[in-house]
């Protein structure tokens, strides 16, 4: 590491808030050396709690991780917020207008409040989101809380880098939840009915909770426990009640997602689903989940940094080829194809990883 | 490695300060900036100075622009200064000043650290191209 990086990274360990949000931009700007900063962060993780909170435009988001944020810091805790918006596609720009909502716990710099936008990173945002929650769990924060807008699978991933999910739903969405059912319900370990002083909210709720008993048998949706495939096979469900884990001799329960029903404005219903959430990590904890969680999420973290380190050792190859435009163009006026395209570019590639297998099984006879 | 050279964007955090509530400059030049490619943060109306540095340092933006019409700058931009100074954040922070500021006005501020001071009438070009030119690389 370089020298200003190793004072940052001491800054950031230290408690200094301008140290950790020096590191979010790195991480964010991909700036030269962020990899070894991240590669020593991971050392000093581990602590926080990271919940995601996701729901369509308008649900309440903002509002109620203002919420969730002011309780936990009643409670003694400090907190971390990420809040994604998205950002033109064209020019790149941004408008990053969450923080506006988070005004219960300003002037408190215990609550650390981010904002990122999607810019131009391909699938790379889950890595950024995952890189800067590493940087706030090593900052010392107990609470980190992802907040993005559900609608697509961009964001799912995004919210996948989160232990425990809660998916907002607003009363009147009917029709809107056939929609949500594609997506974001198997990623939901807690359905938030928010702003349930509308009308309607009751019928929400009841279809809801309708859908997750549909789930449960067929091992799609609610009932799969946290998006894992091993979950569904369990069939032993509860009965009508969102059951938490209460009775702790079952470690075989499939987590079976509750519904709270909150308004955020007023702050009601804040306190249960706070212990929604911790029921939900007690479950993780208990289950062994948590560990088969983290290990699929290492594993897809690693799958990306490599997929992006093999693209970036091929850009070299392209450019000496000529460019992706003159391959491109070979292709269009029937030259080429696509395929033979990349068998010539892999080619190198794939000599060295032969060469070196040959010299790997040399070394094991010579031993 | 090209990864590693991903877009870099210039952030902005557009702020309000104090008991002012015309925000309609405020809005257009969060829009101009966001078509201009910068990422831009508001902050919403009547933030106290302390809010306003919270945001400044939390979210690590290149560029702060106080937006003032109350006449109150002598008094909140000099304490938006100061708590940037506290987190180290002074130095390399573009701050500006939008709204009517008296001429009499803008050595003070200047002095404090702001770097420009944009008047009525000001063009959006104009404030765009300032930023483009005077962000500081990191």
């Amino acid at each position: 590491m370089t020298e200003p990086d190793e004072q940052l990274l001491e800054g950031l360990l230290s408690g200094k808030h301008r140290a950790l949000a020096r590191t979010i931009s790195k991480i964010e700007n991909r700036s030269p050396g962020y990899r070894d900063l991240v590669s020593e962060l991971y050392a000093h993780t581990g602590e926080a709690d990271v919940i995601g909170i996701t729901g369509s435009p308008g649900a309440g988001k903002s509002t109620l991780v203002d919420k969730l944020a002011e309780t936990y810091r009643e409670r003694g805790e400090t907190v971390g917020i990420i809040a994604i918006d998205p950002s033109s596609p064209f020019t790149g720009g941004a408008v990053l207008g969450d923080r506006i909502r988070m005004a219960s716990t300003v002037g408190d710099m215990d609550v650390f409040v981010r904002s990122m936008s999607a810019r131009g990173t391909l699938g790379g945002l889950s890595t950024a989101t995952a890189d800067a929650v590493k940087a706030m769990d090593a900052f010392g924060k107990d609470k980190i809380i992802i907040e993005t807008v559900g609608a697509g699978q961009n964001e799912i991933d995004i919210v996948r880098t989160a232990d425990t999910v809660g998916v907002l739903v607003p009363p009147g969405s009917g029709d809107s939840i056939q929609t949500l059912k594609a997506g974001i319900l198997e990623i939901a370990d807690v359905f938030v009915v928010n702003k349930a002083d509308r009308p309607g909210a009751d019928r929400t709720v009841k279809e809801l909770r309708e859908m997750i008993d549909l789930g449960e048998g067929s091992g799609f949706g609610g009932g799969d426990g946290h998006h894992g495939p091993d979950a569904g096979s369990a069939t032993d469900h509860g009965s009508g009640e969102p059951a938490g884990d209460d009775d702790d001799s079952s470690g075989e329960t499939p987590w079976r997602p509750p519904i709270v029903e909150t308004v955020a404005t007023k702050g009601e219903g804040i306190d249960d689903l706070l212990s929604e959430f911790q029921n939900h990590q007690t479950y993780l904890e208990e289950s062994g989940e948590r560990a088969e969680h983290a290990r699929k999420r290492y594993a897809e973290e690693i799958r990306t940094l490599l997929r992006e380190d093999a693209n970036s050792l091929l850009e070299d190859e392209l450019q000496r080829a000529g460019g992706i435009e003159a391959v491109a163009e070979a292709v269009r006026t029937g030259e080429t194809d696509p395929y033979a395209v990349a068998d010539e570019l892999l080619e190198p590639v794939e000599d060295c990883l032969e060469r070196l297998e040959t010299e790997r099984m040399a070394g094991n006879r010579s031993r | 490695m090209s990864s590693e050279q991903e877009a870099e964007s210039i952030r902005c955090l557009v702020s309000k300060v104090g008991l002012d509530g015309h925000d309609r400059g405020a809005h257009v030049i969060a829009r101009a900036f966001r078509d201009a490619g910068f990422e831009v943060i508001y902050s919403g109306l009547h933030k106290a100075p302390d809010e306003i540095v919270q945001a400044a340092v939390q979210e690590d933006v290149d560029v702060l622009g106080i937006s003032i019409l109350s006449g109150a700058h002598n008094t909140l931009v000099p304490k938006i200064m100061d708590g940037l100074e506290e987190y180290d954040a002074k130095d390399d922070t573009l701050v500006l000043v939008g709204g009517v500021i008296p001429d009499e006005d803008r050595p003070e501020l200047e002095e404090a650290g702001v770097a420009a001071i944009f008047g009525p009438g000001t063009s959006i070009e104009e404030t765009i191209d300032f930023v483009r030119e005077n962000a500081p690389q990191r």
